[in-house]
C-alpha cells in the first residue's frame, strides 16, 4: 500500500503494549490513538516511566504492539515480521537513542555507512563521509567510539540516523547523557538536519524548553495520552 | 585478626558467587591436567605390565645371545651350571615354501624360531586348533610338525594339514599360532612367525656355518638368584666372545623405551597443550576480575591495601585452580582403565591399570605451575593499580605491566615449569626444543594476530568490500578494537599448528619411504648366499634384461667390543652402532660408488694386520679418528684393527652399507655368506625369486617393497599416537573458544540489535556474524598452516636430514578445520542475538 501525501505519515489506533518481567506482566501502553503528519516535528514529554520511549519503540517497530495497528507510510507495521520491519527501517525510519548505541568494533565512517550499505548504496561510504562532515566530523572519521566524546559519539549517531534520508526521525532523549552546552549543539544540529531533510522528527525529552521547539507536543502520563490531547495534529498543542 | 585470615575471608565471601564465569577456567586446567595425568597412567601401567612379565617375556629370568653361532661347550657349561633349566632357541629368517599342485609354488618370507623340549621355561604358547606343544611338533604322517602365525598362513593359503618346506626340509603344518609368550623383545619382524623343532632342522641346510642367525640360551634360575652378581660373572667370562647377556628386569627393554619415548614426547604434547588452557584461564580470570572492578573499587575505598586485594583474589584463584585439577587427575587417572580394553590388542603383555600416584603427582605439578604463570598477570593488575585507575585500565584503557618482582615471579614459574617437563621427560633436550617451540609458536601467533587484525582493517576499507555490508562488518569487526583475534588464533592455532607440523613430518616421511624409496632401493634383498653359490646366483641374473644391477657383498656379522683397549661403551656411550651386533663385510678395493672422505684404502694385495674403512658419518659421532684401533668380535674371535680410512655410507637408498669393512685377508678365512641386492623391474621380480629360490632353497629373499610398507605401517601408528596427542591440545583450544563465543555474546546480542534498528535483516545479521566467525578460523587455520608447514621443514630437514616438501592436502583440511570449529562456535552463540528484540536490549543499555 502507498501513502498519498495528505495521509497521516504515521497513524496508530488503540495500541497497547504489555512486557512480560521478573516482576510478571507489566501494562505499559494503554490505547494509544493518534497521527502524525508529514513534515511535522512532534515533541512528547511526560514523567519517567509514563510510556515515552516504549511508544517511541512501537513506532519505530522495534518493540511489537501487544494489540492496536501501527501504519507507517500506509504500511501496517504490526502486519510485518521481524526482517520485513528492518528492511523498511532501513528504507523510512532513523533512530537515535539517548546512549548513541554506536557498534564499537566499527570507526565513525562504517557506523554511518552500515545503514546505506544495508539499503544497498553504491555510493554508501561518500554519502557517509559527507554526513559526518555535515554533523563536524570529517576529521574523525577513522576513529572508533571509544576514542570519542560523548558529545561527539551522538553526533556520529546523528550522522548515522540522518543518512539514508528517512522519511521519519525518532529520537530517545539524544541529549540525556550529554553536559547542558554539548546536549544544545546536538538538539541544533538535530533540528538543523529535519529542516534540510524535511522529515517528520519524533523527539522524546524530558525539557519542556525542547519540547517547545516542536510543531505539537504530545504527553504522556501512565501510559496514556494525557487529558486535553487530540488523537491528530494541532496547531495549538504547538503552541504550548 | 591476622592479614590471612582476613584475606581467607575475603576470598570465602568471594567464592560465594559459585563456579559461574570459571566453567571455561575449570575444563581448561582439567582437560590439560587430565591429559598428561592420562598419559602418564598409561604409561606406567603399561611399564607396570613388562615388569611383571619381565621373564615370560624375555623367555627366561636371563639370557645369553650369540651371532651366527651355538654356545661353546664351555659356555653351555657354565649356563647350565648358574641356572635350574636352560632353554636353546635359534632365530633366524628363511623362506616357507609351498608347493602347489597347480601353478608356481607359493613363497613367504618368515621368521623361524626353532626350539628345543624345554621351551618356553614360562607362559605357553596359544595353538589353533588348541593342541598341546609337544604333540604339534612331533607332526605326523613321517614329517616334522611346525606352527605358524595365521598371518603368513592366510597369505600362503595354508591350512593345518598341509605341508610346506623351511630350506630343504619339509613340515606339516599342525596348527595356528596365536600367541607365542616370549615374542616381545620390541624389536622390528619383516617375516610372520614360523615354530619348529631346532632338531627337525638339522636337514634343511639353513644353519649352516655363516648363515645369519642367533642363538638365544634362556635360563631358570633358582629363587632368589643375585642378578647382579650373575650379570658381572658371564660378562668376566664371556664378554669379549660376542655373549650378550640380558637379564629379566628388563625383559623387553625395546618396547619399554618406546613406551618410555614416546610418553615423554606425549607429555611434552600435553603441555602445549596446558598453555593453550593457559590462554583460557587467563582470559577467564581476566574477565572475572573485570566483572570484580565494583567490588575491589569498594574494598580499596574501605582501607583494604592492593596486596590483601591481590593475596585474596590469589586464595580465591588458587582454590578454584584445585578444584581444576583435582578434576583433572581424576579425569586422567579413570582413561587407563577405558582404555585398557583398546590397548590390550596392541601390547605383548596386560598392562597392569592402576591409580599410580607418580604420574598423577607430575600432572598436578603441572597444573599448578600452568594456572599460577597465566593468573599472575590478570591478579597482579588488581593490585597494582588505584580503584579510579583500574577502572579505567579494566575498561579497555591502556595495558601496564606489572610491578618487576611479578616479572620476575613470572619468569621463575617459567624455568620451573620447563625444568619440571625437562626431569620427567628425562631428556633435557627435547623438553627445551618443545619449550622453545611452545613459546615461539605463541610469539608468532601474538604476532600474527596483530597483523591479521591490521589486515582485516585494512581490507574492510578496501573498495572491493564495499556494498557487501556482511563482509565488511565481518572484516571490521576482525581488525577493530577487541582481543577476539588474538585469543582465537592463540587458542585454535597451537593445537592446529602441532597438527599441520604432524601432518607435514608424516606425510614426508612415508612418501619418502614409500614413493621415492622404491625409485632408488633395490627389489631384492637376498641373504645367506653360500660362497659356492655365488656365481650361479649371478649367472642368473646378469643375463637378464629386466635386471639392472646387481650388487653383492660378502658378509659376517659382529660386535664391536673395545676401541683403543677401552670397552667400546666408555668410548662412544650409547651410538646405536654399538648396540648389538652390525654388519661386518671385507673388499679388496673401495667399489665405484664409494667415496673415501679422509685416509688411504689398503692396497689391492694388502695381507698385512688388519685395517677398517669406517662410515665417516658415525665415526665423527663416535669420536673416531684415523688410526684409532677397534676390536671386533666375530664367530666368538676377537680381531683388533687400525681405522685407516673413513668413507661416506648412504643408507637411505636401502642398498648395501656396511659401517664397518676390512681388508679380505683379515676376515675371509672365517666361515661366512654372501648379501646381494637385486635392482630389477617391478615385473620380473616374481620369476626371479622362483627361479632362485628353487636352485637355492636356503637363500632368504627380502622383498624390499614388503618391508617399506611394514615400515610405513609402523610410522603411521606414531604418527597416529602423536595426532591423538595433538587433538587433546585442540580440544582444549575448542574449549578456549566456546568460552571467548559465550564471553561474547552480549556484545553480538547489542551488535545483533542495532544492526536490525538501521534496517539489517537477520539474514545478513546471521552471515555478518558467521564470516566474522569464518574469518578467525581462516586467520587460525593459516597461521597454523605456516607455523607447521616450518616445523615440518625444520624436523625434516634438520633432524631427519630429508628433503621437505609442502603438503597441500593436509594443510587445506587444517585451515578447513580452524574454518569448521569457528564458525561452528560463533553460530552456538547467534540464536540469542538474533531472536532478542531490539528495543529490549537497546533500552537494557540506556
Amino acid at each position: 500500500m502507498t501513502a498519498s501525501q495528505t495521509d497521516p505519515i504515521l497513524s496508530l489506533h488503540d495500541v497497547t503494549l504489555a512486557l512480560d518481567g521478573n516482576a510478571g506482566r507489566v501494562e505499559i501502553l494503554h490505547g494509544i490513538s493518534l497521527e502524525l503528519e508529514r513534515g511535522q516535528t512532534v515533541g512528547m514529554i511526560g514523567p519517567s516511566g509514563s510510556g515515552k520511549s516504549s511508544l517511541l519503540m512501537v513506532m519505530g517497530g522495534l518493540e511489537r504492539a501487544s494489540s492496536g495497528s501501527v501504519m507507517a507510510l500506509g504500511n501496517d507495521l504490526s502486519a510485518m515480521d521481524e526482517d520485513a520491519l528492518a528492511r523498511f527501517r532501513r528504507q523510512h525510519m532513523g533512530v537515535v537513542f539517548q546512549s548513541f548505541h554506536l557498534i564499537p568494533t566499527m570507526t565513525a565512517l562504517e557506523n554511518v555507512a552500515t545503514p546505506l550499505e544495508l539499503a544497498g548504496h553504491a555510493d554508501a561510504f561518500a554519502r557517509a563521509e559527507a554526513e559526518l562532515e555535515a554533523v563536524g566530523l570529517g576529521r574523525r572519521t577513522g576513529h572508533y567510539p571509544g576514542q570519542m566524546s560523548g558529545g561527539e559519539q551522538q553526533r556520529v549517531a546523528l550522522a548515522r540516523a540522518a543518512a539514508p534520508r528517512p522519511d521519519i526521525l525518532l529520537a530517545d532523549e539524544p541529549t540525556g547523557n550529554l553536559d547542558g552546552a554539548t546536549g544544545q549543539a546536538i538538539m541544533d544540529l538535530l533540528f538543523g538536519l529535519r529542516d534540510r531533510h524535511g522529515c517528520t522528527l519524533v523527539l522524546v525529552t524530558h525539557a519542556p524548553e525542547l519540547a517547545a521547539r516542536c510543531d505539537r507536543t504530545i504527553r504522556l502520563a501512565d501510559g496514556r495520552l494525557a487529558q486535553g490531547q487530540r488523537t491528530g495534529s494541532a496547531s495549538a498543542e504547538a503552541a504550548e | 585478626m591476622s592479614r590471612y585470615a582476613l584475606v581467607w575471608r575475603i576470598a570465602r565471601r568471594e567464592l560465594r558467587g559459585g563456579l559461574a564465569g570459571f566453567r571455561v577456567f575449570l575444563a581448561c586446567l582439567a582437560l590439560g591436567v587430565g591429559a598428561i595425568a592420562a598419559v602418564g597412567s598409561v604409561r606406567v601401567s603399561i611399564e607396570a605390565g613388562l615388569t611383571e612379565q619381565g621373564a615370560v617375556l624375555m623367555g627366561g629370568d636371563a639370557k645369553a645371545t650369540f651371532t651366527y653361532r651355538f654356545a661353546t661347550e664351555a659356555e653351555r657349561a657354565w649356563l647350565e651350571s648358574a641356572s635350574e633349566r636352560v632353554s636353546e632357541i635359534v632365530d633366524f629368517r628363511s623362506m616357507a615354501v609351498v608347493q602347489k599342485p597347480e601353478g608356481p609354488p607359493e613363497r613367504g618370507l618368515t621368521q623361524v624360531k626353532a626350539v628345543d623340549d624345554a621351551w618356553p621355561l614360562y607362559g605357553a604358547p596359544e595353538l589353533e586348533p588348541a593342541l598341546d606343544l609337544a604333540t604339534a611338533l612331533d607332526g605326523q604322517d613321517g614329517l616334522p610338525g611346525a606352527v605358524m602365525d595365521p598371518v603368513l598362513m592366510g597369505r600362503l593359503d595354508l591350512q593345518p594339514g598341509d605341508s610346506f618346506a623351511l630350506g630343504e626340509q619339509s613340515f606339516i603344518l599342525m596348527a595356528a599360532l596365536e600367541r607365542e609368550p616370549d615374542n616381545a623383545g620390541g624389536g622390528f619382524g619383516l617375516g610372520p612367525r614360523t615354530l619348529v623343532r631346532t632338531e627337525d632342522l638339522a636337514a634343511s641346510g639353513l644353519i649352516a656355518p655363516g648363515t645369519l642367525f642367533d642363538t638365544e640360551y634362556r635360563l631358570a634360575l633358582p629363587l632368589g638368584s643375585d642378578l647382579d652378581a650373575l650379570e658381572t660373572s658371564a660378562e668376566a667370562q664371556f664378554a669379549e666372545s660376542g655373549l650378550r647377556w640380558q637379564d629379566a628386569r628388563a625383559g623387553a627393554p625395546g618396547i619399554t623405551e618406546f613406551v618410555n619415548r614416546l610418553g615423554a614426547f606425549l607429555v611434552l604434547v600435553g603441555i602445549a597443550g596446558l598453555a593453550v588452557g593457559g590462554v583460557g584461564v587467563s582470559a577467564a580470570v581476566r574477565a572475572y576480575l573485570e566483572g570484580k572492578v565494583a567490588v575491589i573499587a569498594t574494598l580499596k575505598t574501605l582501607g583494604a591495601e592492593g596486596r590483601t586485594i591481590f593475596a585474596a583474589y590469589m586464595m580465591q584463584i588458587g582454590v578454584l585452580a584445585a578444584v581444576g585439577i583435582v578434576l583433572g587427575l581424576a579425569l586422567g587417572a579413570t582413561v587407563p582403565f577405558l582404555a585398557a580394553p583398546f590397548l590390550q590388542d596392541r601390547l605383548p603383555v596386560p598392562a597392569i591399570v592402576s591409580v599410580y600416584p607418580g604420574p598423577l603427582a607430575e600432572a598436578a605439578l603441572y597444573g599448578v605451575l600452568t594456572a599460577f604463570l597465566f593468573t599472575l598477570w590478570p591478579l597482579a593488575r588488581t593490585e597494582q593499580v588505584r580503584a579510579a585507575a583500574l577502572f579505567r585500565d579494566i575498561s579497555g584503557g591502556s595495558r601496564v605491566l606489572p610491578r618487576p618482582i611479578y616479572l620476575l615471579v613470572t619468569a621463575l614459574g617459567l624455568a620451573a615449569l620447563v625444568g619440571a617437563a625437562a626431569w620427567f621427560s628425562g631428556t633435557w633436550y627435547l623438553a627445551l626444543v618443545s619449550a622453545a617451540g611452545i613459546l615461539g609458536a605463541l610469539v608468532l601467533l601474538v604476532l600474527a594476530a596483530a597483523g591479521i587484525r591490521v589486515l582485516s582493517r585494512n581490507l574492510a576499507r578496501t573498495r572491493a568490500v564495499r556494498g557487501r555490508p556482511a563482509v565488511r562488518l565481518a572484516l571490521g569487526a576482525v581488525g577493530g578494537p577487541s582481543g577476539e583475534a588474538a585469543s582465537v588464533v592463540l587458542s585454535l592455532g597451537l593445537g592446529l599448528s602441532v597438527l599441520a607440523a604432524v601432518g607435514q613430518i608424516d606425510w614426508n616421511l612415508r612418501s619418502a619411504i614409500a614413493r621415492d624409496l622404491p625409485d632408488v632401493a633395490p627389489s631384492y634383498f637376498m641373504v645367506d648366499i653360500q660362497p659356492d653359490q655365488l656365481s650361479g646366483f649371478l649367472e642368473r641374473l646378469e643375463g637378464d634384461p629386466q635386471v639392472s644391477r646387481v650388487d653383492t657383498a660378502p658378509m659376517l656379522r659382529g660386535v664391536i667390543t673395545r676401541i683403543n683397549g677401552q670397552p667400546a661403551a666408555e668410548v662412544a656411550g650409547e651410538h646405536w652402532v654399538l648396540q648389538g651386533d652390525r654388519g661386518v663385510t671385507y673388499a679388496a678395493q673401495p667399489d665405484s660408488r664409494t667415496t673415501i672422505t679422509s685416509g688411504t684404502w689398503w692396497s689391492e694385495d694388502y695381507d698385512g694386520p688388519p685395517q677398517i674403512s669406517f662410515a665417516a658419518e658415525e665415526g665423527a659421532e663416535m669420536g673416531l679418528s684415523l688410526g684409532d684401533e677397534m676390536t671386533v668380535n666375530i664367530l666368538g674371535r676377537d680381531i683388533t684393527g687400525t681405522v685407516t680410512s673413513f668413507r661416506d655410507v648412504d643408507f637411505s637408498t636401502a642398498g648395501i652399507g656396511f659401517i664397518l669393512s676390512m681388508n679380505p685377508s683379515a676376515l675371509q678365512a672365517a666361515p661366512h655368506t654372501h648379501i646381494a641386492t637385486i635392482y630389477a623391474e617391478e615385473a620380473a621380480e616374481a620369476a626371479i625369486l622362483r627361479d632362485l629360490a628353487q636352485a637355492y632353497p636356503n637363500i632368504t629373499a627380502i622383498r624390499v617393497r614388503d618391508a617399506i610398507d611394514r615400515v610405513a605401517e609402523l610410522l603411521a601408528g606414531i604418527a597416529a599416537a602423536i595426532t591423538y596427542g595433538a587433538l587433546a591440545t585442540l580440544v582444549t583450544g575448542v574449549v578456549v573458544l566456546i568460552g571467548a563465543a559465550a564471553a561474547g555474546e552480549k556484545a553480538r546480542v547489542f551488535e545483533a540489535a542495532v544492526l536490525k534498528t538501521v534496517g539489517a535483516v537477520r539474514g545478513q545479521v546471521l552471515a555478518y556474524f558467521a564470516l566474522r566467525s569464518a574469518l578467525l578460523g581462516l586467520a587460525a587455520g593459516a597461521v597454523a598452516m605456516v607455523a607447521g608447514g616450518l616445523g615440518g621443514w625444520a624436523v625434516v630437514t634438520f633432524i631427519m636430514n630429508a628433503s621437505f616438501r609442502f603438503e597441500p592436502y593436509s594443510a587445506l583440511g587444517i585451515v578447513l578445520g580452524g574454518v569448521a570449529m569457528t564458525t561452528l562456535a560463533g553460530l552456538a552463540f547467534a540464536w540469542r542475538p538474533l531472536a532478542a528484540r531490539p528495543a529490549r536490549v537497546l533500552r537494557a543499555r540506556e
